[in-house]
């Protein structure tokens, strides 16, 4: 059986290119991503630069992991709305969008989620708070680390969409 | 349906690949083909995608074969209108980029 090893680590939700080069990296340097976990990564020993790693937020959809599937790409596995999926470097380079439209749309459906359970912490932690209980901080905190969230995904939305005014 | 709108280059030739029925990593390779290996569509884009045109009612999924799972999709008469409004459009472009540019760009 391969040699296998457990990396514990954290990535903040705006960091999803950062966590993807990272993963780049590990298969680069013979660490093929084989299961994911929350904020845990289980790697098997590989050729180094085996595979392609890439990630993508979407909702459960069975269809579109068969669709996957059928361009090559193999399921690793998900953690709450986010997707981890390889593909064998030999088929060439892989990529999940390959437009600043679909681009575009991939972080603005991370926006709604962001703005979602943002909202939903920002109104417990107020009730929490009106009712003296200690833990409406914790949402309060929460709310506004989604909130900056949101503000950085907004930002790289920003940037696309400037492109876009000139090009495809 | 309006005429003047311009389809993005990924649109624009997942309608020319379903010139006869495709399922989805087919759509992919006739691309690549038609455009000489330039437009690479990734899954996550050309998903998307399909599913937009569909409820545009420019493709519609074929009645699968049984016991198959890859969904083969087909041109529908307004898709097909749209792609020829497209080349219409398309056509105006290069006419006026050369009439322009007149032989400067030949050599």
């Amino acid at each position: 059986m391969a040699e296998r090893k457990t990396v514990r680590k954290w990535f903040w939700v705006w960091e999803f290119d950062k966590e993807e080069r990272w993963l780049n990296q590990m298969a680069l340097s013979g660490w093929a991503l084989v299961e994911v976990g929350f904020c845990r990564y289980v790697f098997d020993a590989c050729e180094p630069g085996a595979y392609i790693i890439r990630l993508q937020m979407c909702p459960r959809d069975e269809n579109y992991l068969s669709f996957l599937e059928e361009t090559g790409a193999e399921y690793i596995g998900r953690v709450t709305r986010w997707i981890y999926v390889r593909r064998d470097a030999a088929l060439g380079d892989f990529a999940l969008f390959s437009d600043n439209a679909s681009r575009l749309e991939h972080l603005g459906w991370i926006a709604r989620m962001l703005l979602v359970i943002g909202v939903m912490n920002l109104v417990i932690g107020v009730v929490n708070s009106f009712n003296g209980t200690n833990l409406g901080s914790i949402n309060l905190i929460c709310a506004t680390l989604l909130m900056y969230a949101l503000g950085r995904i907004h930002g790289k939305m920003e940037s696309l969409e400037k492109d876009r005014e000139l090009e495809e | 349906m309006n005429n003047d709108i311009a389809l993005t280059e990924s649109t624009y030739y997942i309608l020319l690949s379903l010139f006869e029925p495709q399922h989805g990593y087919g759509i992919m390779q006739r691309t690549e083909q038609l455009s000489g290996g330039r437009v690479k569509l990734a899954a996550g884009t050309l998903y998307g995608a399909l599913s937009s045109m569909s409820e545009r009612g420019w493709i519609r999924p074929l009645p699968g074969e049984s016991g198959s799972r890859k969904k083969e999709y087909c041109l529908t008469k307004e898709g097909l209108l749209a792609l020829k409004n497209e080349v219409d459009r398309l056509k105006e472009l290069v006419e006026n980029g050369e009439k322009v540019l007149g032989g400067e760009n030949d050599g």
